[in-house]
């Protein structure tokens, strides 16, 4: 394994996370969008609020991890991404800045019609952002990002059907998780009736996502032949594994399970990821660039896996620590939990 | 880019330097037992929730504009120059992660351990801050790579780049300028309240403590500030030429207090003969390279903004260092702030005019640098985007910023008045109240 295929690895790692936590935290925006203005609406953001509020920022640092580490192991690609995909791009980053400042604003803003601003940014952004991202996936997944300075179709990279289907499971798949991290959350806080209002939209995500996936296999087949013949051949056990995941989850939820809903649901996403990496592999931007090609100098590319070392032992104990504090409860107000 | 920069900024300054200010309110407050300083310290960790939320959205979007605007610029040196935003990931995780902690676990953790949590935010937000300049600071100096003849980049080395040239001299810059920035910021504030009539406690110590760390933080400043500058007319001598619109090289040269820069030497203005070289060299008779030792295409635009950008940063700067001193001198002699109402007006306007300083001194390193992107290795108009629609993201972006800065601004006011109607109130950060429960009434 090369250093460029190692720090490949680390970048999907990185996209593996930001899908699970990003997805989830994008996720319970949409089901606030959803929920409605009356008393069960009002109960359900109020749950969304309560569990993504400490974890918000970490959920979202994924993403600037993603981008820095792409320019700085494979500035090629993310040279002709950005330039290519500029529409799309430009509208996630608005969609990221609608959203953080609803989030921001939402609750201490002064006036009833300020809040319902902030709370309506809020959550119509939550599914434009993780859309667009889904078109970004989509087009560089069907070939459409060739190298070089905005080198490709400004609108049809990332308008057409692949693009808009992957765009969709994005939304659909963040949906999903969220609802099955809401089922605990709202069991763990005093809200036992909502259990079972987001068990049901877990459900029905579940099978709107997995509509969707069947669908985008179906369009791949016509559209973009590689990615289709990588996905049955080199990424086909992921394929299944995310499949039997999948299935797992909906039957656990289906009976009400208390264990074993979230790592499953999580198995799922992350094991279609690797999968869709498998898949186009060694391609970076498929059949245009391969990882090799892309890949910055070499000594750059040692200093990063470096680098990765030490946030693994800088990071991960400093955000386990705040996810144990937070579950323990001892991140609240006093007297009122 | 540079408009959101220029926002983002601000809000990194807070980000970096509030933790501080807000641990120095909390170690007071523990150790003192001074329940006033602690009120303050935990009034203040709900503003840095905003804020920083804040910064976080303004500083992913740089992160997308980095390739969405200079994608040759990405291309060419992102292998070069990407190793310091990688740091700085790190640390802002960091930073994000204990600043949730600090900020959720006022109530439950017991105080000395909750001080502690705080620590690491300051120590990340040092690291970060110190990241993110050398980024910058090698746009200004480039190391660590080597140009063939055909102009591909080869025999990089990221750790050459990190530790280039100009970082030693920006990066304290730049952190001590946040200090100052948010210390009147804060500071300011209080004076405004003052001002109004309300003299109690915990006006006072809100705009002693601030004040205090911004006062001791300016000096400092001046003796970085002034090797700075010195450095980059070591270093980047047409830049140092543009800040001080020197047109010719030569020994003996005037310093210019203001004055419009023409191709003749500056226009009216106060000139101060032989100042120039000897800040340069301690001596009048220091040669200072002029703007006519490279083509006109190869010198930065818009000369008088440039020289008028860095007059005012160090004309503020000195005036922020005499306010410090005042109150210095004041404190010694009676253990009080003074009483003139002067001194409160003096401090109002003292976080704004920190704030034109700082926009200032980034003017004179980014306009300065012009034409570059990279000091003379790649030009800015070589770096840009093919795409189509900058233009139109441009303005999408200056309304949609505007907004934002409004809405701060509007939202922190509303907090600091419920704050002085009734007590507690939610904000993004928590410390949350269980779901399901009516929420505080408002």
């Amino acid at each position: 394994m090369s250093s460029a295929d190692a720090v490949a690895a680390v970048l999907w790692v990185g996209v593996t996370l930001y899908a699970v936590f990003g997805g989830a935290d994008f996720g319970s925006g949409f089901w606030t969008l959803l929920a409605g203005v009356g008393e069960r609406g009002r109960r359900a953001r109020d749950l969304v609020d309560w569990a993504i509020g400490p974890v918000w920022e970490a959920n979202h640092v994924w993403l600037i991890f993603i981008l820095v580490t792409l320019w700085t192991a494979f500035p090629e690609a993310f040279a002709s991404v950005m330039s290519t995909l500029f529409i799309p791009l430009c509208l996630a980053a608005l969609g990221i800045v609608l959203r953080g400042a609803g989030f921001a604003f939402h609750r201490v803003a002064a006036r009833r019609s300020g809040r319902r601003l902030a709370e309506a940014a809020f959550a119509t952004s939550s599914v434009l952002t993780p859309f667009f991202m889904g078109t970004v996936a989509g087009a560089v997944a069907s070939g459409r990002v060739p190298v070089g300075n905005a080198a490709g179709d400004p609108v049809t990279s990332w308008l057409n059907p692949v693009s808009l289907l992957i765009g969709a499971l994005f939304v659909a798949t963040g949906a999903y998780l969220a609802a099955v991290f809401l089922v605990s959350d709202a069991r763990r806080s005093s809200m036992p009736d909502l259990v079972g209002y987001f068990s049901a939209r877990a459900l029905a995500a579940a099978l709107g996502a997995g509509v969707l996936a069947i669908a985008g296999i179906l369009v791949l087949r016509s559209d973009a032949r590689f990615m289709y013949d990588g996905l049955t051949s080199e990424g086909l056990p992921l394929v299944i594994v995310s499949l039997a995941c999948g299935a797992g989850a909906l039957i656990l939820l289906w009976r009400g399970a208390r264990r074993g809903v979230r790592p499953l649901a999580v198995a799922a996403v992350a094991a279609i990821i690797w999968g869709w990496g498998a898949a186009q592999y060694p391609y970076l931007l498929p059949q245009t660039l391969t990882i090799e090609q892309a890949a910055g100098a070499t000594e750059t590319l040692t200093t990063v896996l470096v680098v990765f070392g030490i946030a693994v032992v800088v990071v991960l104990p400093a955000l386990a620590f705040l996810f144990v504090l937070d579950q323990r409860g001892l991140l609240q107000e006093e007297g009122e939990s | 880019m540079a408009f959101t920069l220029g926002f983002h900024i601000i809000l990194a300054c807070i980000g970096v330097a509030f933790p501080a200010i807000i641990l120095v309110a909390n170690y007071l407050g523990l150790r003192r037992g001074d329940a006033v300083a602690l009120e303050l310290a935990q009034r203040w960790s709900k503003v840095a929730a905003v804020t920083f939320v804040i910064g976080a959205i303004t500083g992913t979007v740089l992160s997308f504009e980095m390739g969405l605007l200079w994608p040759e610029f990405m291309r060419r040196f992102g292998d070069v120059f990407g190793l310091p935003f990688a740091l700085e990931g790190i640390f802002f995780f960091t930073e994000a992660i204990f600043i949730a902690i600090y900020i959720y676990g006022w109530k439950r953790l017991s105080g000395w351990a909750h001080f502690w949590t705080g620590v690491p935010v300051v120590i990340a937000g040092l690291g970060g801050a110190w990241s993110v300049v050398a980024a910058n600071s090698w746009m200004n100096q480039p190391d660590g790579f080597k140009l063939a003849a055909d102009g591909t980049v080869t025999d990089v080395n990221a750790l050459d780049a990190f530790f280039n040239g100009a970082v030693a001299y920006e990066a304290p810059h730049m952190i001590l300028a946040a200090y100052i920035v948010t210390g009147f910021l804060v500071a300011s504030v209080y004076a405004v309240g003052m001002l109004r009539g309300r003299r109690d406690r915990h006006h006072r110590l809100g705009l002693l403590i601030p004040f205090t760390v911004a006062a001791i933080a300016t000096p400092i400043q001046f003796g970085v500030g002034d090797t700075a500058a010195r450095s980059i007319a070591k270093d980047q001598p047409i830049k140092f030429a543009a800040m001080e619109c020197v047109q010719k090289t030569a020994t003996h040269v005037t310093e210019y207090i203001y004055g419009r820069c023409t191709e003749d030497g500056v226009k009216g203005g106060i000139g101060i003969p032989g100042l120039d070289s000897w800040l340069v060299g301690f001596s009048t008779d220091t040669k200072v390279i002029g703007l006519d030792t490279v083509p006109p295409e190869d010198r930065p635009p818009a000369n008088t903004l440039l020289h008028w950008a860095f007059d005012t940063m160090v004309g503020i700067g000195t005036a922020l260092m005499a306010l410090g001193a005042w109150l210095g001198i004041v404190w010694l002699r009676r253990r009080d702030i003074p009483r003139t109402k002067w001194f409160l007006r003096a401090v109002a306007v003292s976080g704004l005019a920190a704030i034109v300083a700082l926009e200032c001194g980034w003017i004179v390193t980014e306009v300065g640098r012009q034409p570059w992107i990279v000091y003379e290795v790649m030009r800015t108009e070589d770096a840009v985007t093919q795409a189509d629609g900058v233009w139109v993201s441009l303005g999408v972006v200056l309304v949609l910023y505007t907004a934002l800065g409004i809405a701060t601004v509007m939202v922190l006011r509303a907090m600091a008045r419920r704050w002085r109607d009734a007590d507690d109130l939610d904000v993004p950060y928590g410390p949350r109240p269980a779901p399901g429960q009516p929420e505080a009434p408002r």
